[in-house]
């Protein structure tokens, strides 16, 4: 076991543990955010640098603070270790400046990209971003890519995190996309246009932490913040078969797996329950999803008892009193 | 002259071939060590000799060595890393092209000491020709026994190969040298685990540069000892410079380090002196990536001392008034040239060469390129340079290999010796563009 302090609150974790992952069991404000970093697909992270925090402590043994700022997402703690994330100014500075080169060459069409409201980059800008802008030379653009029947790319807002190629290659039998090209020239592609065809490549769309993999049966059907989600499982021969409903009225709109509050997916699913079957009636409902974070959902809470939410703030003490109260 | 341990014989006709090679004492080292030593003893050697890494961080290669894992079981490797991509940097292909038998005889004493039975020469792949020398001379070298099983009775066994690379100045960088020799992308690894931990096929690997391992015999020959004799300081040895640029005399040179500067420069001995008798105006001592400094900066230190060729002396004032030794790659620039246009086209192979996998490396160096153009050619705004160094400090130390840092450095360092000259260019577009027009003004030397 290793003590390790972020940001001040110290916690105990097993050793081998990386700095996010000590930082995501404290919870809150101290989880570095991350962009390429994705738990169930192994070697993935260091990629972004987004995650990058302070040590000024390596560790009891030796307490000298490490000369650069480390990806907290591939570092393990030692015992003893000091990490400062939000309350250091070279990480937040740093961050400014690696959110800033994220959104170069990302168009930032949010109000028409279907990952609106559960964008990584969205969040990240919201808080890191600034809002005058300094780069004025041409942008890289592309033409849309049709991946098949199930998925469609759009290069432009793609950030290079390379989950989607950890993805296909640890979890489909014949990965055809990977990274073409070097530098601000790179992109996903396929080698000589080929078609994403396997009954796991739907997952690509999942581990996307930005809109550049699209899920062609839902594209522009909707906004997320309008739908629903439920939990619910089917019997499916090829996966676990638990899904998210994503439901407006009677409709499923998109089904995806299920993810935890950092968007990372609990288990991958296959195609037939992501792309095949979007009626209720394929589906055991179990309720509602709880969505913490990850999504603007998340900040609606409407899955909560509504007796517990105290809606109007400024109602005449007479009325506030026959309210239940919390 | 000084002592010369690697290009004593290079000019000997005929050192290319095993024969002439072993006529001038070639291949003792190999009949010393594995007859005589043990693996541990040639390390401790190497230790004591001092030797730097020559690929450009100049690491001690002895410690290096000692760092090595030997789990049980599992084999090791020694990879020579004869990419040499470094815009400036033309020492170890024209080594390998004249005397590929002492890299050789080098892999083989080196890869003992390491206890590896299978080495690579990593080499760029636009250097068809030196691939062909070098694997005739290695067949020359298995036909006598001195490469394959039991080597000279030694019953020390080893395979050497030459891999070729797709040419990718990002495959110089080890691990993602590593990589490209697995058959894949190469993208640098995250570090750790470091490769003398997993490095090749996830064994426990060496990767040095040419000149480094063509070091070894000597010293296996003349013990390390003696070789720390040679040089100034920690800056033991002799050292390969690459010299170029508006000199007389452009080439490759060996020299003892701790020369002073104004001697590799004006001496005839070496760079013979400014070409045309013009006044020189920078220098950028180790590489294309290492800080460009001003004429009175490189023949001087901070402190007013004669700046010599070591890795000490170069680097004296750190990033504010110092540079590095790199790779021994000596550019000279003389008072026509034009140092926004050089930073450009210095911005302009990072940019290209990024491998794209970090978001600050990727997006920086073509963002810092772009500026630099648009000031190039007459576009520039006064609140671009200070846009440069910005975005050079956002690259700089956050990037997953040094490929960040080396695209950051020249330019953050041309502004700071030079930056007068990019406000000259932002201010007067139409006479900056002139071809042929340079800035002749004064410089902000840093001197603190
Ligand atoms: C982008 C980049 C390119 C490099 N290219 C070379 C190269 O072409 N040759 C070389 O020997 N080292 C190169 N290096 C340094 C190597 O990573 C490594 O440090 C070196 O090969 C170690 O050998 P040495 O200890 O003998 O110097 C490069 C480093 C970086 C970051
Ligand atoms: S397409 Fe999405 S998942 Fe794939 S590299 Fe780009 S941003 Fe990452
Ligand atoms: S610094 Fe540049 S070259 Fe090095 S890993 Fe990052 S993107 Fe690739
Ligand atoms: S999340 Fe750590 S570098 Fe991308």
């Amino acid at each position: 076991m290793a003590k390790v302090t972020i940001d001040g609150i110290e916690i105990e974790v097993e050793d081998g543990t990386t700095i996010l992952q000590a930082a995501r069991k404290i919870g809150g404000k101290v989880v570095p955010p991350a962009m390429c970093y994705y738990g169930p697909l192994k070697g993935s992270g260091g990629k972004c640098r987004v995650c990058l925090v302070k040590v000024t402590q390596g560790s009891t043994r030796d307490p000298r603070p490490m000369p650069k700022l480390v990806a907290s997402c591939i570092t393990q703690v030692q015992d003893g270790m000091v990490v400062e994330n939000t309350t250091n100014e070279e990480v937040l500075n740093a961050r400014k400046g690696i959110v800033e080169m994220l959104l170069i060459n990302h168009p930032l069409d949010c109000p028409v990209c279907d990952q609106a409201g559960e964008c990584s980059l969205q969040d990240l800008s919201y808080e890191h971003g600034v809002s005058a802008q300094r780069y004025e030379e041409e942008r890289r653009s592309f033409n849309k890519v049709d991946l098949g029947p199930y998925i469609q790319l759009h290069m432009t807002r793609c950030i290079l995190c390379y989950r989607c190629v950890y993805t296909a290659d640890q979890i489909t039998e014949k990965r055809v996309h990977g990274v073409l090209g070097r530098g601000d020239a790179a992109e996903i592609g396929t080698y000589i246009e080929n078609v994403i065809d396997n009954d796991f490549s739907g997952n690509v769309i999942d581990v996307c932490p930005v809109g550049a993999l699209t899920d062609k049966t839902w594209r522009f059907k909707n906004r997320v913040w309008f739908t629903k989600p439920l939990d619910a499982h089917r019997d499916c021969p090829t996966c676990s078969g638990k899904v998210t409903l994503w439901t407006r009225g009677e409709e499923v709109l998109r089904v995806t797996a299920r993810k935890d509050q950092y968007n990372e997916v609990e288990e991958f699913i296959c195609n037939t329950c992501r792309f095949d079957k979007k009626e209720v009636s394929d589906w055991n409902i179990e309720g509602p999803r709880h969505i913490d974070r990850g999504s603007v959902i998340s900040a609606n809470h409407y899955e909560l008892p509504v007796v517990n939410v105290p809606i109007v703030p400024n109602l005449p003490t007479s009325t506030k009193k026959n309210l239940p109260q919390e | 002259m000084g002592l010369k341990i690697l290009t004593e014989h290079i000019n000997v006709p005929g050192i290319e071939t095993l024969e002439v090679y072993r006529k001038h004492g070639g291949y003792r080292s190999v009949e010393k060590a594995l007859k005589t030593m043990t693996p541990d003893e040639v390390v401790e050697e190497v230790k004591t000799s001092g030797l730097r890494g020559r690929g450009g961080a100049g690491f001690p290669t002895g410690m290096k060595w000692s760092f090595l894992a030997k789990p049980e079981g599992v084999p090791r490797y020694l990879v020579c890393n004869a990419d040499e991509s470094e815009p400036g940097t033309f020492k170890d292909r024209w080594f390998m092209e004249h005397n590929p038998h002492a890299l050789i005889e080098g892999m083989i004493t080196s890869s003992f000491a390491l206890g590896a039975n299978t080495s690579y020469i990593y080499i760029r792949g636009e250097l068809l020709f030196v691939l062909r020398i070098l694997e005739k001379a290695i067949a020359e070298a298995y036909a006598a026994g001195l490469l394959g099983k039991n080597i000279l009775g030694s019953g020390y066994d080893l395979d050497l190969h030459v891999a070729p690379g797709g040419g990718a100045y990002i495959c110089g960088e080890e691990t993602a040298l590593l990589e490209s020799l697995e058959g894949k992308r190469g993208n640098p690894r995250n570090k750790p685990p470091f490769p003398a931990v997993k490095g090749l096929f996830q064994c426990p690997t060496v990767v040095n540069n040419v000149e480094t391992i063509s070091s070894v015999p000597w010293i296996v020959n003349n013990g390390g000892a003696e070789y720390a004799k040679i040089g100034v300081g920690r800056s033991t040895g002799t050292k390969l410079i690459s010299a170029s640029g508006n000199i007389n005399n452009p080439g490759v040179y060996e020299i003892e380090l701790g020369v002073p500067v104004e001697e590799f420069i004006y001496s005839d001995q070496y760079c013979g002196g400014i070409w045309k008798g013009k006044q020189l105006k920078a220098v950028v001592p180790g590489g294309s990536s290492v800080p460009i400094l001003p004429a009175n900066l490189i023949l001087k230190t901070a402190a007013g001392e004669d700046r010599l060729m070591s890795y000490e002396s170069l680097s004296d004032g750190g990033f504010v008034s110092g540079s590095m030794l790199g790779s021994g790659a000596f550019i000279v620039f003389d008072e026509d040239q034009c140092i926004v246009r050089n930073t450009w086209n210095y911005a302009r192979f990072y940019h290209h060469e990024s491998c794209g996998q970090c978001s600050p490396c990727r997006e920086g160096t073509g963002w810092m390129e772009k500026v630099l153009h648009r000031i190039e050619y007459g576009h520039g705004h006064q609140q671009d340079i200070d846009l440069l160094v910005s975005v050079s400090k956002q690259i700089e130390g956050n990037t997953i290999c040094p490929l960040g840092d080396a695209a950051a450095w020249p330019v953050a360092s041309a502004i700071r010796h030079f930056r007068h000259e990019f406000e000259w260019h932002i201010n007067n577009p139409k006479e900056a563009t002139t071809p042929g027009a340079v800035y002749r003004g004064q410089f902000d030397t840093v001197t603190a």
